[in-house]
């Protein structure tokens, strides 16, 4: 069963990303949404970590997050989805079930 | 009453919870009070300061535009951590551009942000004398 984890920590605060990160399945959707959404920029001390889990699953991050951080689209790791608050909600009706990492 | 060196310790993003946005309230307040006071920006406090903050998408007030205002009240030592950009894939250039007017030099307007690495903000540190973290 595809499964949605929505993540809402910063991945360079708390180690609640890395833990998502180690327990989601091949095929599992991943959403960045508040503070997680710095997670999605490329060239940072994370990116790799979130690289190598796109081999197998769905990345995305809820684009008015990032904005409200000062970072534009154009910046985020190629393979990242962006989405709003109605993608959010496909999101969430597309997948079986969902986990809130918080 | 005699003024002390008060330091603001930022280690939150913004709008993700709401310390940056009571440090920055604090950190005006004690404008009022005529202490030597200094900001620092580490960890992900440093997205605090980012350029071209849009909340537009997530209904929140932007506060970042505040920041600018903080030369007006005397508060002109921004440091930020070298290590903390490096990390995020930031530069200064992904800084807003923070100002202080200088009035012994003709109010030349100098830049607020003193960019530090680590070693050298454990140092501004340790000569405060009254730190609060956020």
């Amino acid at each position: 069963m595809a499964m949605l984890h929505i993540v809402n920590k910063s991945p360079f605060e708390k180690v609640t990303f890395d833990s998502c990160l180690g327990h989601a399945s091949a095929g599992d959707s991943i959403l960045m949404i508040e503070d997680a959404a710095v997670g999605a920029i490329d060239g940072t001390a994370f990116a790799d970590k979130l690289k190598a889990a796109m081999a197998d699953k769905s990345i995305y991050v809820l684009a008015g997050d990032l904005t409200a951080r000062g970072l534009s689209e154009d910046r985020i790791i190629d393979g990242i989805k962006t989405v709003d608050y109605a993608g959010f909600v496909d999101l969430t009706a597309d997948n079986e079930t969902t986990q809130s990492w918080l | 009453m005699s003024s002390k060196k008060f330091m603001f310790v930022n280690r939150k993003a913004p709008y993700g919870t709401v310390y940056a946005l009571e440090s920055l309230e604090v950190v005006l307040i004690s404008a009022a009070f005529d202490q030597d006071v200094s900001l620092a920006f580490i960890d992900d406090g440093v997205y605090q300061i980012t350029n071209g903050q849009d909340t537009t998408g997530i209904g929140q007030k932007n506060f970042s535009k505040a920041y600018k205002a903080l030369g007006d009240y005397d508060i002109s030592k921004l440091y930020v951590e070298k290590e903390s950009l490096a990390e995020r894939g930031l530069t200064q250039d992904d800084l807003m551009d923070l100002v202080w007017e200088d009035e012994d030099d003709d109010w030349a307007e100098k830049s607020s942000i003193i960019l530090v690495s680590r070693e050298e903000m454990a140092a501004v540190m340790a000569e405060q004398e009254v730190t609060l973290s956020f």
